[in-house]
């Protein structure tokens, strides 16, 4: 059957000559734009021996940085991930007038650009601003300080968990979930036993790029920041001021650890994604013996 | 579950914590946001400072520092970033937080001698090996064969200061003729070869990509390129003629009442202009104000005419208004090219 349908109509991916030509440019675009600049870091960052590389990321303004990175992931991640799932949970379980344009609404951090997200919340949260400078009447100081990175990383991942779950919810259907129902369960009882079982990777896919992000985020971070050194410098700010500094191989110490971080959440989401892939073997298989 | 919650949450209020507050092992603090290359010097000056405050009274001190672009840091401070001093480097930036803040005086400029500007520097030039097309002045940079780089006076103070010292030269040089002023400058202008967004990125230019024979930027970071690439790889020519860069500095009035920081920061000010602390700017190739320190720092500093801005365009406002705005004389003059 193969043999008759190419010879019935060739098609320009048949040559050998165009099928390898289009695998070497994607390869060599991969190689320049992907994996060699990927490389080079972890390059420069060892480019003075390890040793180096050890003092500059032990040095007390980098370990600051990477604890406030990791502090700010950690109430981050969290927080979109009761959000997010409550948000997909209300948006595919239930109908109401509005439900399109929530829908549409999640996905405003990705629409606007992190820097402008930045400057909304200095513009709303700031000395001068309709909410800051009620705050301030009380002494409270959001802005130029975590909570204020927080908030901002908080508003540009929001998105993630909802994003990977509303599909997948959407696909799987609510009549499980209405069977529980019928048999009485409560509300909680079916999250806990019908729902997240379900979504279990998908959550943790959003999680995984939820934290990836929230780690790496720089444009909104720098504009709520206030840069203070020791305070409320994140890494990839602390990239930035080492690299203002000629400090290169500091900057590229830093960034690798960013790197390194990147490149375990590529192996957590491939594991995660054969994980999935195989709960769903079994499931079929299963469903065939029975 | 609920207590794994709690341990959760305790945890994190543990980590907050530790995130929110600066080791609070010193008895008093202060924080300084200065311009983003400024980060080595004040360093240098802190630890001295505390040692000196230390001796002083008694007190041991922790100063936090701020770095990024000085208009970005102004605005910060403007929107609530409750810094106790501000160590810029343009008087601009220094004004708007009066202007626009209200959070100092109009009049800040005369709270520290020498406008507030315990250092200084000037333009300078940055030539190849061996300064093979022989430039001593700005006259040399509208030669034939001369190539220029540059930060673009559009986007970057350091371009403006630059296009400044280009243009005192021609107005020291050709007095009150306005069309001769005009046409050194368009020849100037039409000289540079690359116009880079920022100062860094200038040097970058010249150096890693080894475009044109001369690099116009800060005499400190002349100084600091030549140090840094040892064998006369780079040399350094200073004008005869040249702009005066000032560094201007303040404490921030609203925030330091609210601190109580308003004796650390005006000592903290002050000090820069002490003898030792000038010694230690000078280090850093900044030019200073102390006379000791000034003789013996004299042939790295050689003698130059330095030209204030109001007497080049009167004043910040009418330089901006007149050149750099859009129409102004900077895009009237690239425009005729």
């Amino acid at each position: 059957m193969n043999a008759s349908q190419s010879s019935r109509h060739r098609r320009v991916g048949d040559s050998p000559v165009i099928k390898w030509l289009l695998i070497g440019i994607a390869v060599a675009v991969a190689l320049a734009l992907l994996i060699v600049p990927l490389l080079v870091i972890f390059v420069e960052a060892l480019g003075a021996g390890w040793g180096t590389l050890a003092d500059n990321l032990t040095d007390q303004y980098t370990l600051h940085a990477i604890g406030l990175t990791l502090f700010v992931a950690a109430l981050t991640v969290p927080l979109n991930l009761v959000f997010g799932t409550a948000l997909a949970w209300l948006v595919t379980r239930f109908r109401f007038p509005g439900r399109k344009l929530l829908i549409t609404l999640i996905d405003i951090p990705f629409a606007v650009s992190p820097v402008v997200a930045g400057l909304l919340y200095l513009l709303l949260y700031g000395r001068n601003g309709w909410v800051g400078s009620w705050l301030a009447d009380y002494d409270m100081q959001l802005m130029f300080s975590w909570p204020g990175i927080v908030m901002v990383t908080v508003f540009v991942t929001c998105p993630f968990v909802a994003r990977e779950l509303i599909p997948l919810m959407q696909q799987q259907g609510s009549e499980e979930e209405e069977a529980g129902v019928v048999l009485g369960a409560s509300g909680w009882r079916i999250f806990r036993t019908i729902t997240l079982p379900n979504i279990k990777w998908a959550l943790i896919y959003g999680v995984v790029l939820t934290n990836a992000r929230a780690v790496g985020e720089f444009g909104a971070v720098s504009v709520v920041s206030g840069n203070i050194r020791g305070q409320t410098n994140t890494l990839p700010l602390h990239v930035e001021l080492l690299y203002q500094d000629y400090n290169i191989v500091g900057a590229f110490a830093s960034a690798s650890l960013l790197a390194g971080i990147a490149v375990f959440t590529l192996a957590v989401k491939g594991f995660v994604e054969w994980r999935q892939t195989r709960s769903l073997n079994r499931l079929q298989t299963e469903e065939t013996a029975q | 579950m609920p207590s794994k919650l709690k341990g959760l949450l305790t945890g994190l209020a543990l980590s907050a914590s530790l995130f929110a507050q600066p080791a609070l092992s010193a008895d008093r603090e202060l924080l300084n946001t200065s311009y983003d290359i400024a980060r080595e010097l004040f360093a240098a000056y802190n630890v001295h400072f505390s040692k000196y405050w230390e001796a002083k009274t008694g007190e041991t001190l922790e100063v936090s520092q701020s770095h990024a672009g000085s208009s970005k840091q102004a605005q910060a401070i403007i929107q609530g970033l409750k810094a106790d001093v501000a160590t810029f480097n343009q008087v601009t930036d220094i004004d708007i937080l009066h202007a626009r803040g209200g959070l100092i005086p109009e009049n800040w400029a005369e709270r520290l001698p020498n406008n507030s500007s315990p250092y200084y520097s000037t333009m300078a030039f940055l030539v190849r090996k061996g300064n093979p097309k022989n430039i001593q002045n700005w006259d040399d940079l509208i030669k034939e064969d001369v190539a220029l780089v540059m930060p673009n006076p559009k986007t970057s103070g350091n371009g403006r200061y630059t296009y400044l010292a280009a243009l005192g030269y021609a107005q020291d040089r050709f007095g009150d003729d306005q069309t001769k002023i005009d046409s050194f400058l368009q020849d100037f202008l039409s000289h540079v070869k690359v116009f880079d967004s920022g100062g860094r990125g200038a040097t970058t230019t010249f150096i890693e990509r080894e475009i044109g024979d001369v690099l116009l930027t800060f005499e400190s970071e002349v100084l600091n390129l030549a140090d840094r690439y040892e064998n006369g790889e780079y040399e350094v020519v200073t004008p005869k003629v040249s702009f005066l860069a000032e560094f201007p500095v303040t404490w921030i009035d609203e925030y330091v009442k609210q601190n109580k920081t308003e004796d650390l920061a005006k000592a903290y000010l002050e000090h820069l202009y002490s003898e030792d602390a000038q010694r230690l700017l000078a280090g850093f190739n900044y030019r200073v104000h102390n006379e000791t320190v000034k003789q013996e720092t004299s042939d790295r500093f050689p003698e130059v005419k330095l030209l204030p801005i109001d007497a080049i365009a009167g004043s910040w406002e009418n330089a901006t208004n007149e050149h750099f705005a859009s129409g102004g004389k900077l895009d009237q003059l690239q425009r005729r090219r």
